[in-house]
């Protein structure tokens, strides 16, 4: 069925023409609009665009760093200042999948996929959302959470750059490699402050949803330091507050039985 | 519903055409354009068959919005043979047994050339990146990593 297209020069027309109309659909990269339009998805009667530059510009001379939501995965990996998200950049799709899908979108992308949203959840990333009235920003677990309800354009994504390599780690278990969909992602900030873990963050994609932090087994770490004994105690957490879904992946059970495995070699730097 | 004029460059012709709005760029060229290059494999992003170039990077022609193309450069399979000549990539492709159905050729030999644009001597790990997104049923892959390897080799690949 034929959709009406709105392009826009700016973000803020994009935006009041996304909260005006509820068959609305914004279109960023393409890679989820697009299939849903391929797959006959009725629910989309509108696509609204915007070609503001806005959208694609990347910030990142502070120590805190803003992503434009238009920003593809290419983009970020071809940055250099944005090393630590090269691995997350990486586990998405093929090359041609990098260079269309975008960051704002990927904090749409259903599960099993949106592996980029773990990260940014694990580094506490404040999403900028502009609405019919004005912009606002959001912590990205409250945006995560009310995702589907919200009308309004995502502008822009922020966070603190991680104090070092060892401070941000990631993995994305998939059975094709690097494309495939996620059997389970994880992403861990660790932060210390005296050889103890201060202020952990650990997300999880596939787990449930949208990426949900494993805040038990952030709770096995708090102020302790890595060893063989809080790392135990972080895996035997590792499923709690979980709901992962049965898909063409992996069942939802062995979903809960590897979440555990892996959370333990990502956090002993195993490979 | 109206429909909407495009106009974009494709394999570096000006073309122009009356599109339906949502359509998308890989039924454009099959069935405007009359390129039947592109395949149409899955419709998801996840096979690959349908790969173009937009101004020279890799996109998957059925996740592109048409109108998305407005003014742009696309390159298709079929643009990229010199007259009769082969292009290096599709002689590599059949001296080394790359294609057996021949349903993914057409997407393998676009993101193959995508690579070879930016770095005309890959490795092969850089090879199999590349590739990474498109799926073959039939050959294994590695005649395809191979023909790749050898048209970069052949220092014959950029065109």
């Amino acid at each position: 069925m034929p959709v009406t297209v709105k392009t826009f020069a700016t973000s803020t027309e994009a935006a009041a023409a996304l909260s005006s109309e509820r068959d609305a659909r914004y279109l960023g990269g393409g890679t989820l609009v697009m299939r849903a339009l391929n797959e006959g998805d009725l629910s989309v009667a509108t696509v609204v665009r915007a070609t503001d530059r806005a959208l694609t510009e990347l910030n990142v001379a502070s120590s805190r760093i803003t992503i434009g939501a238009g920003v593809t995965f290419a983009r970020v990996l071809a940055e250099r200042e944005l090393g630590f998200l090269h691995p997350v950049a990486a586990s998405i799709g093929g090359p041609a999948v990098r260079n269309m899908g975008t960051v704002g979108g990927n904090l749409f992308a259903p599960t099993p996929f949106g592996d980029f949203a773990v990260a940014l959840l694990a580094l506490d990333a404040t999403v900028a959302v502009q609405g019919g009235y004005g912009a606002r920003e959001a912590g990205i677990e409250e945006f995560l959470a009310g995702r589907d309800r919200q009308p309004g354009l995502v502008l822009s994504i922020s966070c603190a750059r991680p104090s070092g390599s060892e401070a941000f780690r990631y993995r994305k278990i998939a059975r094709i490699k690097p494309k495939g969909g996620s059997l389970v992602t994880l992403a861990a900030h660790l932060p210390t402050s005296g050889g103890r873990v201060v202020g952990a963050r650990i997300a999880l994609g596939a787990m449930a949803a949208t990426a949900v932090r494993a805040k038990a087994a952030e709770r096995a770490l708090e102020g302790r330091t890595l060893d063989a004994a809080s790392i135990a105690a972080a895996v035997a957490a590792a499923a709690e507050g979980t709901s992962p879904v049965d898909d063409s992946f992996a069942s939802a059970w062995y979903r809960r039985e590897v979440v555990g495995i892996h959370l333990r070699r990502l956090l002993d730097g195993r490979e | 519903m109206a429909k909407t004029a495009l106009q974009f460059r494709h394999n570096g012709r000006d073309v122009a055409v009356f599109v339906d709005g949502g359509v998308n760029l890989l039924t454009t060229l099959r069935e405007l354009i009359g390129d039947m290059t592109p395949k149409f494999g899955c419709g998801q992003g996840g096979c690959g068959a349908c790969t173009v170039l937009i101004d020279g990077e890799a996109h998957l022609s059925c996740l592109t919005l048409a109108q998305t193309v407005e003014g742009r450069s696309v390159q298709t399979l079929d643009g990229i043979k010199d007259g009769p000549n082969l292009h290096p990539l599709q002689r590599a492709f059949m001296e080394h047994f790359a294609a057996q159905c021949g349903y993914c050729t057409p997407g393998m030999l676009m993101a193959a050339k995508a690579l070879l644009d930016r770095n005309p001597a890959p490795s092969r790990d850089e090879v199999v990146n590349a590739i990474s997104g498109n799926i073959c049923r039939c050959t294994g892959y590695e005649p395809i990593i191979n023909a790749v390897l050898a048209a970069a080799s052949g220092g014959r690949a950029r065109a």
